[in-house]
């Protein structure tokens, strides 16, 4: 008997969770387009509407092509199974009110994608669900926000838009301290960058719309469970311990233990909420994960040039990118990311909001547009954008400025992006 | 339900169904490292269908107390214990892997208890490699690692997993990283060194069926053929795609097997 041996990411991010279709031999995963399916009889269709049977019923709550992804992306990170969403948001949503409802409280990096930042700020404290953001650096104030009712603490691998990495070993220790899971948004990093549950993190989400996908085609989410975090011992998780009306009397984590956050999240949130994915959306997102391998190293690559480009250009205030000494998270970054730190990343332009504008408007070959992650390069403002209902002291408290753009460098040659940029900056710079 | 065997908490999932003296009884024991949430749809079927159900976790894991039982022997003295304090008096013992081992010593001692038995992965001797026992005792993570891949068919890790959404090895991994340490060594060990599967196997007199997986890389389909041979008047189902843990990568197939053997 051999030694035991996993298979490789680039493999599992071919296969996993997928064999030929036994009905037809398909190769390439086939797209099940149907809302609902038959049952073998009356006795089927109770067991798996009760839970005695593993199956499908209805596509709101599961399909098979959904499956597929939602397994692979579960490999791929190292989780026990993995739920896809309409969207990286509703992944975020079906997390927390999976896990807590009016009352429950939340401790967040205050440098979040702005959507987050907003869903937690705003509209959930309207559903009495309070969150007090936190440096995302500052270990003591993630510890100081804690209260006796807080549920989760929620970073981003690498926060929104200054690149602030998360520090997960620390910041998950300080979670489990309190018995409360650590979640995090690992849509920059991907699991080709970072494998989070490695670090410590309980619970994470992709917006699958960015790198997973890959092509800016589709919107989706994923929502992944490590099945490490000990419900019951936690003593704060009703929601998974104690039994449940709307499900027979179940309770979750007697009942299925390391996948009672699964469950719940299934039973419940798709059920009642419906974020589903569509199979259509799913087979885009594995399309794109088939490649994920290739692309992030070129993802890598090009930005390492496209900031050697700006660091020394003098319309440049400064470049926000772990990799440079200049970063504040230099040291965790060469720890935590050693593969790389993404795409993804910030400057401040000399200028403010007047030269911002005119080097978007001159630029040919990123797109202006708010996304991430595509295999195009992108560029946004995100003072006027994605963060635009920030206040001033949100937005300094997220590192950002009236100067600051976002680029998210996707595969062309560098030397075009690089061009690209030169003629952005020398607009800019000619209308001081 | 929580129980007290011994003096110390002793659980059984039952589908939050109290046990009724007036309905047939099925005890599903769990293999090595595992818990009662291992059998989460066959045991949840039984509870619906007209069974009371004691899906137990053996002492040191899951919500049972108390320090693992260091032989199958011990182990299935601690079954019909926990026969008695749930006030049952006879009921059939479904084991898995560790647990067939129980189940069939269940039978032996117990004749009067036991209706029929079950046995799910299994083989005699159950043989435990040197290196999966070393790495057990000093908790090396390369242990789950063996469990995890050895415990499932070569397809698992790329093929699609019944349950949506779940990731079989994921989910393996999870379940052992929440074992005390030592949890692991003592049900390996006790498998090891479990001699007495021939001679309990001439006493069975209920009827025993096996379901066995023609992919099995930790108790091999022959080795479970020829220990069915042991087992007077037995039955064998053989599940085709399956490995080790049947109940997750075949849960219809082990259920129908059970479903059929206990309604004969």
């Amino acid at each position: 008997m051999s030694g035991p041996k996993y298979p490789g990411f680039d493999t599992l991010a071919l296969h996993a969770g997928q064999s030929p279709d036994p009905a037809t031999g398909a190769r390439a995963v086939p797209i099940y387009q149907t809302t609902s399916y038959v049952f073998r009889d009356s006795e089927h269709a109770a067991s798996l509407f009760n839970m005695e049977r593993a199956g499908h019923v209805y596509s709101r709550i599961s399909n098979p092509t959904v499956a597929v992804l939602e397994e692979r992306v579960a490999a791929l990170e190292g989780g026990v199974g993995a739920i896809a969403t309409a969207s990286g948001q509703a992944a975020l949503h079906l997390a927390i009110a999976t896990l807590m409802g009016a009352g429950g409280h939340i401790v967040a990096s205050a440098a979040l994608y702005g959507g987050s930042h907003n869903l937690l700020g705003y509209t959930l404290r309207r559903f009495g669900v309070e969150t007090t953001f936190v440096n995302p650096r500052d270990l003591v104030a993630w510890r100081g926000a804690i209260r006796p009712e807080t549920q989760l603490l929620f970073g981003e691998t690498l926060g929104n838009p200054g690149l602030d990495v998360l520090d997960l070993p620390k910041v998950s220790e300080i979670a489990h301290e309190a018995k409360v899971p650590l979640l995090v948004d690992s849509t920059f990093t991907t699991p080709y960058l970072m494998k989070p549950f490695e670090l410590g993190a309980d619970l994470l989400y992709h917006s699958a719309t960015k790198f997973l996908s890959g092509h800016g085609t589709v919107i989706g989410g994923v929502l992944v469970d490590s099945g490490r975090f000990d419900w019951e011992a936690s003593g704060k998780f009703p929601t998974l311990t104690a039994p449940y009306d709307g499900f027979h009397g179940m309770d979750f984590e007697e009942e299925s233990g390391t996948r009672a956050f699964l469950l719940r999240t299934r039973r419940e949130g798709l059920r009642d909420f419906g974020p589903c994915m569509a199979p259509m959306t799913a087979f885009q997102i594995l399309q794109g994960i088939e490649t994920l391998h290739l692309r992030m190293p070129r993802h890598v690559e090009n930005t390492r040039k496209v900031v050697q480009f700006l660091v020394p250009h003098p319309m440049i205030e400064a470049v926000l990118y772990p990799e440079l000494a200049s970063h504040p998270d230099h040291a965790l970054a060469k720890k935590l990311l050693p593969r790389g730190c993404g795409s993804v990343f910030s400057f401040n332009m000399k200028g403010g909001r007047e030269a911002g504008r005119r080097f978007i408007e001159a630029l040919r070959v990123f797109s202006h547009l708010a996304n991430v992650g595509d295999a195009k390069s992108l560029v946004i403002h995100p003072a006027t954008t994605t963060h635009y209902r920030m206040t001033e002291a949100d937005l300094k408290k997220a590192g950002i400025t009236t100067g600051t753009v976002r680029l998210s460098v996707g595969l062309e040659d560098p030397e075009d992006l690089i061009d690209d940029l030169s003629r952005g900056l020398h607009a800019a710079e000619k209308g001081r | 339900m929580e129980l007290s065997v011994g003096g110390r908490k002793a659980y059984a999932y039952n589908a939050g169904r109290a046990p009724d003296s007036a309905r047939p009884s099925v005890v599903f024991v769990h293999g090595a490292g595992l818990d009662h949430s291992f059998w989460g749809l066959q045991s949840r079927y039984f509870a619906y269908h007209g069974r009371n159900v004691l899906s137990l976790d053996l002492p040191g894991r899951g919500r049972s107390e108390g320090p693992p039982l260091p032989a199958i022997e011990a182990m299935a003295d601690w079954v019909i214990a926990l026969l008695d304090a749930a006030r049952l008096q006879r009921a059939s013992v479904i084991g898995k892997s560790m647990g067939s081992l129980v189940a069939l010593e269940c039978a032996a001692r117990y004749p009067l208890r036991v209706e029929r038995i079950a046995l799910v992965g299994t083989a005699f001797p159950m043989r435990v490699s040197k290196a999966f026992l070393d790495a057990a005792k000093d908790n090396e993570p390369v242990a789950h690692d063996m469990h995890t891949i050895w415990g499932h068919a070569p397809q698992v890790p790329l093929g699609g997993n019944p349950n949506p959404g779940m990731w079989m090895y994921g989910d393996t991994l999870a379940r052992l990283a929440r074992l005390a340490p030592g949890v692991l060594y003592n049900d390996l060990k006790a498998c090891n060194e479990y001699a007495g599967g021939g001679e309990a196997a001439a006493k069975v007199k209920c009827p025993a069926l096996f379901i066995l997986g023609q992919r099995d890389q930790m108790t091999s389909p022959k080795a479970g053929q020829a220990f069915a041979q042991l087992v007077p008047g037995s039955r064998v189902v053989q599940i085709a795609p399956s490995g080790h843990s049947m109940t997750a990568e075949s849960p219809d197939a082990t259920l129908d097997a059970l479903i059929g053997f206990l309604r004969a």
